[in-house]
């Protein structure tokens, strides 16, 4: 017995600073030697300054302001609305904000709730009343669950191909760019599946957004 | 459906068998002390740790000796856990704590102990809201290691025990301990965290990012040594995330490959320990019946998974969604389901982290429809004998050999015999309350819960109408119970109105249940398994005549799901029926 204590003592401690303080120290010097990018997160920067990690959703919305100019509040959060001329990330149900990548979090709605059934609804409504505008010919059952449904992590940095591809429309019309250039761009920013095979294609919503922007900038 | 996603399924099945043959080979030869290629780099790192440790590597244990050093062990890291999360703040001086967390409550850090060290890694706290880095890594990733390796070392006795030719010796603990960490736990974690960053995977010690997206709005992004605790996270089936959403969230899971990558380290130790036991046996076609039993069970249940969440949730088709594949779109239930894995990647994943004692989820179990999350309930209601966490699958299921051969053995009315030992009135009683222990500590503390108003206050405000709040209630409790840790994640033991502990205090009666929960149903079948390991080492071998009853063929395979499904369905059919199938079964709205 007095064996087994003292050596459970003894190896706690050891067996602490081997796994628990070497092997990540380890790990990290490998990481921040070999794959400095990979293990900072894959920082994105634009006209100089930070606009986020490649792998990490982000909302692009844009403040509503009042009458005065000043931006609005609901019940504490500021109000936003989806900047149009960006292709928009799938819904996001982060606490403090879509897309809090903080406090990442589960949405936990139920698959025979009333309660998702309205966000879903909701969320529904809202995407045709963005595209169709731009895409008459649009139908709810042309709408891909990615655009309506919330993520696992709320922080999906990818939506479908076909998500894409009906935003496409109203980009194409807001930034007076032919359609067929944003739908090719769409297509050199689709990721294809693991392996070839595991997985599902996925467009990176920010990394499409700024080719949009570069685009611009080199045309204006 | 889609072809990818079946072609991604039998593409599993295949690597992991290719993969587990020779890995359970490697295992047999590390444990049964013979040279393998690692040894002249690690032979000199053991001899060293032993040392150190004061350990006699070749004394013998008999299962008592075993299991004390083996309780010893636990109680010391229990608590050594326990105190690195109550002090966080006091080690705010090494830098690894940018963030500036406030030390656990004392509840929620039993449950958070309790769960780390019995290979559980329920998770009633959001990592990037509550943990500094450096509870992150010496407390958490430590017990990632431990808890794997003592579940492993477990395994290995007993198959010790069912095997030994003569005395009473199940081995040491310390030197299967130390071999479990160096030889197999160290080469495979190392390189997977290595796969793991080269995909993108982060690992560092900076403060949260702060970002300014293309429309101006703030953006704070959570960083931290996520590789080092993943890699053995997944391969020790610990599943505590280092983020709050686990393997769902893009610094932990980044896309197709390494979600693939992640099941397979998941499920490999189990699949090599299975063809372990055939070779430690003399008999290899001992360890593919089992195995075959395991796989099948799997392939199962992941095609009934699949299914299920490729049709599509009421609330969906409610709502008007078309749940269809169309062009670009792979349709399903996508709600709680990330682009990149998509649905064949989730439902995979899912049934992988629920058949093993793994619990990580790269989906929101809660958000499966009906049928698709009776799979996991299902898969836990098998007391984790699907492949299993990592050796505790295996012992499970040799528990539940033992059984199948006591059955078999009444069937054909001869004297029940496993591998040529007679089974007796003490091995059948020590397996049965084995094999009971577990179902017995889940539905009683659901029954607790689901009864005492204390325990429905965990109970999400969403679920709160219809069958989904029992599911939740369920299922946390056996997911305890099985030290499996994958939630309908709604159900709460912690209340966080602010990121960062203040003002945050736990649910006592949830985490203290659930923290007995889980040291009960993990000791108490540790110690039958060595119990009888106990009583199978020291019996003499009858060599098997035309009487014995095979338990290498493809007819025992058969007998032995039946008992699994038997036990499995007697005693968690009533359960299953008022929360899942219940909601399978309707298309009502709650």
């Amino acid at each position: 017995m007095k064996r087994d204590l003292v050596t459970s003592a003894i190896g706690m401690l050891v067996l602490t600073l081997a796994l628990g303080l070497v092997y990540p120290l380890l790990v990290t010097g490998i990481g921040q030697a070999v794959f400095p990018g990979n293990a900072n997160g894959q920082q994105i920067e634009a006209d100089g300054r930070l606009v986020g990690s490649k792998i990490i959703g982000q909302s692009f919305a844009e403040p509503v302001r009042g009458k005065n100019g000043k931006p609005q509040e609901k019940e504490g959060e500021a109000l936003t609305k989806p900047d149009a001329r960006y292709f928009q990330s799938r819904p996001s149900a982060t606490e403090g904000g879509e897309y809090n990548a903080s406090a990442s979090t589960f949405s936990n709605r139920g698959p025979n709730s009333k309660l998702t059934e309205e966000d879903d609804a909701e969320a529904l409504k809202a995407y045709l009343e963005l595209n169709r505008p731009y895409d008459p010919s649009l139908t709810r059952a042309q709408v891909p669950v990615d655009a309506v449904n919330t993520s696992a992590s709320n922080l999906d940095p990818e939506i479908s191909p076909a998500n894409a591809r009906i935003q496409a429309h109203r980009v194409a019309a807001l930034r007076g760019l032919p359609l067929a250039r944003v739908d090719s761009l769409i297509a050199s920013h689709t990721s294809g599946r693991g392996l070839g095979f595991s997985g599902e294609p996925g467009v990176n919503v920010l990394e499409l957004n700024l080719a949009l922007d570069r685009l611009e900038g080199r045309a204006s | 459906m889609t072809f990818y996603g079946w072609f991604t399924i039998a593409a599993f099945a295949v690597a992991l068998t290719v993969l587990g043959v020779p890995l359970g080979g490697y295992l047999a030869k590390v444990y049964s002390g013979q040279r393998v290629f690692l040894t002249p780099l690690l032979a000199g790192p053991e001899r060293l740790l032993y040392r150190v440790l004061r350990v006699e590597a070749q004394r013998d244990q008999d299962w008592k000796q075993y299991a004390r050093s083996l309780l010893v062990f636990s109680l010391a890291g229990w608590l050594l856990l326990y105190f690195i999360l109550r002090t966080q703040t006091l080690w705010d001086f090494t830098g690894l704590n940018p963030t500036g967390f406030h030390s656990g409550t004392w509840n929620v850090t039993f449950n958070t102990a309790s769960s780390f060290l019995t290979n559980t890694n329920w998770q009633y706290y959001g990592g990037e809201t509550t943990m500094s880095y450096f509870s992150q890594m010496l407390g958490l990733t430590v017990q990632n290691w431990l808890s794997a390796g003592v579940g492993i070392v477990v395994a290995v006795a007993l198959v010790r025990g069912i095997v030994s030719r003569s005395g009473k010796s199940l081995g040491n603990f310390w030197q299967d301990l130390v071999r479990t960490i160096l030889y197999v736990l160290a080469p495979i974690t190392l390189i997977s965290a290595i796969v793991l960053m080269s995909q993108g995977v982060i690992q560092n010690f900076s403060h949260y990012l702060t970002v300014h997206t293309l429309t101006g709005l703030p953006q704070t992004i959570a960083m931290g040594p996520v590789a080092s605790q993943e890699a053995i996270k997944l391969l020790g089936t610990n599943g505590g995330g280092f983020f709050n959403v686990n393997s769902a969230h893009p610094f932990e899971n980044p896309n197709g490959f390494t979600n693939f990558y992640e099941m397979l380290i998941v499920l490999i130790i189990p699949a090599a320990l299975v063809f372990m036991y055939g070779r430690m046996a003399g008999n290899r076609r001992q360890g593919y019946a089992i195995y075959g039993v395991m796989m099948f069970m799997f392939l199962g249940a992941v095609a009934v998974a699949y299914v299920a969440e490729a049709h599509g949730s009421p609330a969906q088709h409610a709502a008007g969604l078309n749940t269809h594949v169309i062009a670009g779109s792979g349709g399903g239930n996508m709600e709680g389901k990330e682009q990149r894995f998509g649905i064949a990647g989730s439902a995979l994943f899912d049934v992988v982290t629920t058949v093993t004692s793994c619990g990580a989820v790269n989906s929101a179990i809660e958000s499966f429809t009906g049928i698709g999350g009776a799979v996991p309930m299902a898969n836990l209601s098998a007391s984790e004998v699907i492949f299993g966490g990592v050796g505790t699958g295996l012992y499970s299921m040799l528990l539940y050999v033992l059984l199948a051969v006591f059955i078999g053995g009444l069937m054909v009315g001869r004297t029940p015999e496993w591998l040529g030992k007679k089974l007796e009135a003490r091995e059948i009683k020590l397996a049965g309350l084995g094999i009971l222990i577990t179902p017995l500590a889940a539905l009683f503390c659901t029954a607790m819960a689901t009864a005492d108003s204390a325990g429905r206050k965990s109970i999400s405000e969403v679920a709160g109408k219809g069958p989904q709040g029992f599911s939740e209630t369920f299922y946390a409790y056996l997911s305890q119970a099985n030290n499996n840790g994958s939630a309908f994640a709604g159900y709460t033991g912690y209340v966080q109105p602010n990121a960062g502990n203040l003002g945050a205090h736990g649910i006592t009666f949830t985490d203290l249940l659930g923290g007995f929960d889980m040291l009960f149903a993990r000791y108490a079948p540790i110690l039958f398994a060595l119990a009888v390991a106990g009583a199978l080492a020291g019996k003499r071998v009858t060599p098997a005549g035309l009487g014995t009853m095979r338990t290498d063929n493809a007819t025992f395979s058969v007998l032995l799901v039946g008992v699994i499904v038997l036990v499995g369905a007697l005693t968690f059919f009533p359960a299953l029926l008022l929360g899942p199938v219940v909601q399978g079964l309707t298309g009502r709205l709650y």
